[in-house]
């Protein structure tokens, strides 16, 4: 009964579908990180960005326009869309995310919070 | 490992049998395969009229992008810039995957190929090239007097 239940479950998240794996930079400077992935051939339209909890989720599906009747000879992409997640710290402000897409490189941009960025503290002589 | 272009050799067969069968159980596959390829990532497709060329290559410049078709053979080349070129000592690249520098790929072509017909555009990233084949090559239903 419990083992139903189980594989239940497992057949509906969406997680088990075979992804690429997109290539990223992840840079870090002081007021926040910069994120690029590439997903070439994927729509604006098709991307899917998603912050829940601690957990950045970006997927993607493909969408290129084939002639009729094409046959593939020789495929590098053979599946259909592309997914990558990662988790994120704390410090981040998962509210001010911007993100922008063009030619199939998503730039993400992730501030940190206002308590997390440094700050010069002067030091008072007495 | 390597997928050939002719699907009826046996030992390609079983090749991509097995990478197939590594991409089911593996974690996560990479974009750039198993060794094979490098950037950009090649599609290569045929209609009865075309040769359809996808080359996924994303973020550049396309008056950057070389397309040259010799002999049947197309070959696309190009340069892709960092990102990183803006980095000081203040900032830290945590992960560096995505391809930087210069690229070319080459792919032989069949000989029915019209090399006056290529056309190729650039769109989401993705470069398609697409060529006709020759008139007299097409099938051709031959009516009955």
């Amino acid at each position: 009964m419990s083992e139903q239940t189980i594989a239940t479950q497992e057949t509906q998240t969406p997680q088990t579908e075979a992804a690429l794996l997109p290539p990223v930079d992840v840079i870090e400077d002081s007021a926040g990180i910069t994120l690029y992935a590439d997903l070439p051939g994927v729509a604006k339209d098709q991307l899917n960005l998603r912050v829940e909890a601690e957990t950045l989720t970006i997927e993607g599906q493909l969408s290129l326009t084939l002639p009729e009747g094409m046959q593939a000879s020789h495929a590098e992409v053979s599946l259909p869309g592309y997914r990558r997640v990662f988790t994120l710290s704390r410090e981040l402000d998962t509210e001010k995310v911007s993100a922008e897409f063009k030619q199939g490189v998503l730039t993400l941009r992730i501030p940190k919070t206002a308590q997390a960025q440094p700050r010069r503290i002067a030091i008072n002589v007495a | 490992m390597y997928r050939a272009l002719f699907p009826r050799d046996v030992f390609a067969e079983l090749d991509r049998l097995q990478r197939e069968m590594q991409e089911a159980f593996a974690f996560s596959p990479t974009i750039r395969g198993f060794g094979r390829g490098g950037f950009p990532a090649l599609n290569v497709g045929a209609t009865p009229q075309s040769v359809e060329i996808y080359a996924f290559a994303p973020g550049l410049d396309p008056a950057g992008v070389e397309v040259h078709l010799e002999r049947g053979v197309l070959s696309l080349s190009g340069e892709r810039k960092s990102t990183l070129a803006a980095s000081n000592e203040k900032t830290i690249a945590h992960i560096n995957e995505r391809f930087v520098g210069r690229f070319r790929r080459v792919v032989s072509l069949p000989d029915d190929i019209d090399p006056n017909t290529v056309t190729a555009n650039y769109r989401d990233g993705v470069l398609h090239v697409s060529v006709k084949r020759r008139e007299s090559a097409q099938p051709r239903r031959i009516s009955i007097q």
